[in-house]
């Protein structure tokens, strides 16, 4: 039972930034039918970014602030370098010219960081707290509160104001959206600047715990992918719950079968979405009354 | 109000509008008609700007407007009610009424809002349903008051009648004919000419990307040619 409540505490963090990543996606998606795969790249330069600012001397707050401004600039320059330029491309193209910025980012993080791992200090100390049986660390609640915090922010912008309601609507019929007048093409880079936020702050709440480096955005990437297609690609709840469900899986895999797979479990349930559901748990069926 | 001069418009290398004129006077119905694939709807796309036009110039209270993208007529005061209502299907009707008036968001969105509602009661009836669970009547009245949250002064209806029930036409040309009384200038587009133009001051037929016949509206209903085109007499 401990051990369970362990994997289940283990699985419930690194799920949340797995939620997160896919959120990103989400957004992105919903606002672009673009499949953004640098999405895990904002969660390293959130990571590393406030790694170098606090060894530069700034105090972990202020260091955060400034990676979270910095992912968002990365995020427009994509957007406007990259998916601007190629507006009216096949999704195909769309998504090769994300991953090839996704290997540049990278890239130029050896260059501006290293290739060295680093870690951040835990926010809030680092006694372990026992529940039930199991430990679990401060910094796991703040990255599940984290998380929920994004999700509740996330969701108050889109439903309650008018810019909000704008992306939806975008989302939902780009061309009704340009005839109310909304302009779709800032629509789009608040969408990448939303998402590379939101990545960020997952790579800044969970540095902590699984350290960071210039490359290990293309795990959360494709996690948080497995997690949008489990959830249901387009569907932020379903992102929130597959990322959950993502990491509690990958947990599980690893403290009951064999920790050499544990990477394997995404990929596996992207398979058995794809054949099984391939519209996901969440996913809007394509059915519309006319 | 709307001097439109030479518009030509393509699809990659297909032209679908060959020099279209056309004028249209402040306070006035008018009525575009002609059959499926005459160029009507890519020609409102292109007067709202969402179709690119490749020559030819629109002028809208004196201004050229050809070249200003799509958001900036609407602040001008152009406003279309797309065909096939093109409503935000999961959004509910008030949130698609609010953001019709996305660029007129003033202490005034609440009062236009409910003479939306008064336009349309069932719209009111129904304002925290989704978009989509609508029907089809309902759908194009909610695409025409989300067309008039945005306080046009120049209203583009594209095919506000298609796939109606007879009873919903006559409702939907009674609201259009009252926009009118409220001084709002209607552009209409119709495959229901007809309807379109009893309703309308003056119409205009357009064949395949070219205005072929124009006139006041009773006199396209009496001309023979129009009649054995496009009433079917």
């Amino acid at each position: 039972m401990a051990e369970f409540l362990q994997l289940v505490f283990s699985g419930l963090t690194i799920g949340a930034v797995y939620a997160l990543v896919a959120l990103g996606f989400t957004l992105v998606y919903n606002a672009s039918d673009v499949i953004n795969f640098a999405q895990g790249d904002f969660v390293m330069i959130g990571g590393m970014g406030t790694v170098f600012l606090m060894a530069a001397g700034l105090s972990l707050p202020v260091a955060a602030m400034i990676a979270i401004v910095a992912a968002v600039l990365v995020g427009l320059l994509l957007h406007r370098l990259a998916i601007e330029p190629a507006r009216g491309a096949s999704p195909v193209s769309l998504i090769m010219i994300t991953i090839g910025a996704s290997i540049f980012i990278k890239g130029v993080a050896q260059l501006v960081f290293d290739k060295q791992f680093h870690s951040l200090p835990a926010f809030s100390g680092t006694a372990p707290i026992a529940i039930g049986g199991a430990t679990i660390l401060p910094q796991s609640f703040w990255v599940i509160g984290g998380m929920f915090c994004v999700v509740a922010g996330l969701w108050l912008f889109l439903e309650k104001t008018l810019i909000g309601k704008a992306v939806l609507a975008t989302a939902a019929n780009r061309l009704a959206a340009r005839l109310v007048g909304i302009n779709v093409t800032v629509v789009l880079a608040l969408a990448f600047g939303l998402s590379a936020a939101i990545g960020a702050v997952g790579g800044i709440l969970v540095t902590p715990i699984t350290l960071t480096r210039y490359d290990v955005g293309t795990l959360f990437a494709l996690k948080g992918f497995a997690a949008a297609m489990v959830g249901g690609m387009g569907n932020p709840i379903g992102a929130v719950v597959g990322g959950l469900l993502i990491g509690l899986m990958e947990a599980f895999g690893a403290g009951y079968l064999s920790s050499t797979y544990k990477d394997a479990v995404a990929f596996v349930a992207i398979l058995v979405v794809l054949l099984v559901m391939p519209q996901g748990l969440f996913g809007r069926r394509a059915v519309e009354r006319v | 109000m709307l001097t439109v001069d030479g518009l030509t418009s393509a699809y990659g290398r297909i032209e679908v509008l060959h020099a279209v004129s056309l004028d249209v006077a402040a306070g006035e119905i008018v009525a575009l008609v002609g059959s499926n694939g005459a160029g009507k709807t890519t020609l409102l796309r292109t007067l709202s700007g969402v179709q690119p036009a490749s020559g030819g110039r629109i002028v809208f209270e004196g201004e050229e407007i050809q070249r200003l993208p799509a958001h900036a007529r609407v602040v001008r005061g152009i406003s279309q009610s797309p065909e096939g209502r093109q409503v935000f299907g999961p959004l509910s009707v008030e949130d698609n009424l609010r953001l019709g008036a996305f660029r007129r968001n003033d202490g005034t969105v609440n009062s236009r809002l409910d003479a939306v509602y008064t336009m349309f009661p069932v719209l009111s009836e129904r304002r925290r349903t989704a978009a989509s669970s609508l029907s089809g009547g309902q759908q194009q009245m909610l695409a025409i008051g989300r067309a008039l949250m945005a306080q046009p002064k120049l209203l583009l209806l594209d095919e506000p009648s298609l796939g109606l029930a007879p009873l919903l036409v006559d409702q939907i040309l009674e609201a259009v004919v009252d926009l009118k009384r409220k001084g709002i200038t209607v552009l209409l587009v119709e495959q229901n000419a007809s309807a379109a133009l009893a309703i309308a001051d003056r119409g205009y037929v357009l064949e395949v990307g070219r205005i072929v016949h124009e006139g006041n509206g009773q006199a396209l209903l009496q001309d023979p040619k129009v009649r054995a085109a496009y009433l079917g007499v």
